[in-house]
């Protein structure tokens, strides 16, 4: 067994050639720190605003608007932390989902010890902000909205338009967590009225440790990392020249392939959903079955648990990624599975299969038929499975 | 993140399946927590002959139910009751911290199993007067 197949793009990706080719040279050629004077200085200077004009060329948005940071965590950090903090005086209420990442809800967490009041929005079977809740928890204190543009684990797309429309209405800010979506979805920061908006590099074949922050002109932040006059003044420490090269290339191969990538992706990811439905019973599709990202697949398998799954696709040489408790190391399962209304020991089976650009239509195939081998396998061993055999 | 030993009794469980006329049967877990394990045993004149599992759960709870049953076979009543869940740890060269209540599943299985045997006979064994197979393992 020499196959490696790798269906876990959600968790990371690998940084595409032409993305590394340009960044190379940023290592030990034009190695000079963007703040000197001199032409080496200046050469990794030009270098960060290209790659600025690429990501805020990708959004619709100005280039003074895009501030490069160490990935989508402090994205989320500084804009949580940074309108909470600069708008006090206006008011000390926040408002975001019970499914967004730990970036975010660790953060509203944190921002609740100091005193901000912090409502968590229920979603739908399928993953989905309530809007009439959303509308119903504006408060004259609210300041912030922050709903993430699609679910890293269920892949279920938020109606970012309409939540932008409400938070404009309202005048409060608008930040969406787009790191799973940045590079797949087609974005608009005008068209959508987003205020702020998080993303990272490393899941659309960028490099790790590397993000940015859009944040409209003239929305009142304070900063996270004090220092430096870098980003203007709003985000101190030298910056990872390499990195943000790597950032601006990959995201503009992504949008100048956007529908082609996208058509690829949803095949496969619909021809995988499919055959596992026809080929493995007691099985349930997570988040939205037409409105979520290209190349997520979600499922369920009942009676069987998910770390166990996981060893036993990596038997046979594949990666992929489960809500169950065990790989999350803590004892309970993922708190998304359970807000689209899991019980505990169905979301223990989860399953999160995440295609990208290098998967084919014969690994899809592959991983199929090793799937059903190994969940009639573990079936086998599960007293669960043998009930369900008993009452029918 | 696992022993090589833990891998080899999930990639290669001994003793997966069902006894039938199992002289003592044991389920212990909850499926809220992600695993359940089901212990068969087969005792003629106080010695364990066959022993036999099912369980639903993780890596470590398949493995430590394969190496609990391995432990038992052969075994007197009184030396099964010997087997305690950090020996079934030390058999498999340790699990994880978070992973240590799967070995203490696997002691309750084969408790449950033998109270099951205990009771079914109308006989005592000693160590289980106060055991629960019901009691919840985890720390919620």
């Amino acid at each position: 067994m020499n196959r490696y197949i790798y269906m876990d793009n959600s968790a990371t990706t690998q940084v595409k050639q032409e993305v590394l080719d340009e960044m190379l040279p940023y290592f030990n050629i034009n190695y000079g720190n963007p703040s000197s004077i001199y032409t080496l200085g200046s050469k990794s200077k030009n270098a960060i605003e290209i790659a600025r004009e690429r990501v805020a060329k990708a959004i619709g948005a100005n280039t003074n608007e895009i501030f490069f940071t160490a990935g989508g965590s402090e994205s989320d950090n500084w804009a949580l932390k940074g309108i909470a903090y600069a708008n006090r005086k206006k008011g000390n209420h926040i408002i975001t989902s019970k499914i967004e990442h730990h970036a975010i809800l660790h953060t509203c967490q944190y921002l609740e010890k100091e005193g901000f009041k912090v409502t968590y929005l229920d979603v739908d079977k399928y993953g989905t902000v309530d809007l009439e809740q959303l509308k119903n928890s504006i408060t004259d204190d609210t300041i912030l909205i922050s709903i993430m543009f699609a679910n890293n684990e269920i892949g279920t797309i938020q109606p970012i338009k309409e939540i932008g429309r409400i938070a404009k209405e309202k005048g409060i800010y608008f930040h969406t967590d787009a790191v799973q979506a940045i590079g797949h979805v087609k974005i608009d920061v005008d068209d959508l009225n987003i205020d702020l908006l998080s993303m990272s590099a490393h899941k659309f074949y960028g490099p790790k440790g590397v993000g940015a922050l859009y944040i409209r002109k003239g929305v009142k932040i304070d900063s996270l990392i004090a220092g430096g006059a870098q980003e203007r003044n709003r985000r101190a420490g030298t910056e990872n020249v390499p990195g943000i090269v790597g950032m601006g290339k990959a995201i503009e191969l992504a949008y100048e392939n956007l529908e082609e990538s996208n058509a690829k992706l949803i095949k496969l990811r619909d021809r995988m959903i499919s055959k596992i439905f026809d080929r493995i019973d007691y099985v349930r599709l997570n988040g939205h079955p037409t409105n979520r990202l290209p190349g997520n697949v979600n499922v369920c398998f009942e009676f069987i648990e998910g770390e166990s799954l996981l060893l036993s696709l990596d038997m046979e040489g594949i990666a992929a990624s489960s809500g169950s408790a065990c790989t999350s190391g803590s004892l309970e399962p993922s708190h998304v599975l359970l807000a689209i209304g899991l019980p505990h020991e169905i979301a223990h089976g989860s399953l999160r299969l995440s295609l990208g650009d290098f998967n084919t239509e014969e690994e899809v195939d592959y991983v199929v038929d090793k799937l059903v081998e190994i969940v009639s396998r573990l079936r086998a061993m599960s007293p669960l499975y043998e009930k369900i055999k008993e009452v029918k | 993140m696992y022993s090589e030993k833990v891998m080899d009794h999930f990639r290669n469980p001994r003793n997966v399946g069902e006894i039938e006329n199992a002289d003592g049967i044991g389920e212990v877990g909850n499926p809220r927590c992600g695993d359940i394990m089901k212990m068969y045993l087969k005792i003629e004149n106080g010695v364990i002959v066959d022993a036999k599992f099912k369980t639903f759960g993780c890596g470590s709870a398949i493995a430590s139910s394969s190496m609990a049953t391995e432990m038992i076979k052969g075994k007197t009543i009184e030396e099964a009751m010997q087997v305690t869940n950090k020996a079934v740890a030390e058999a498999l060269d340790g699990l994880p911290p978070i992973k240590m209540h799967c070995s203490v599943l696997a002691e309750q299985a084969i408790k449950a199993a033998l109270l099951d045997y205990s009771k079914k006979n109308n006989i005592q064994i000693k160590g289980l007067e106060n055991f629960n197979p019901d009691e919840d393992v985890h720390e919620h």
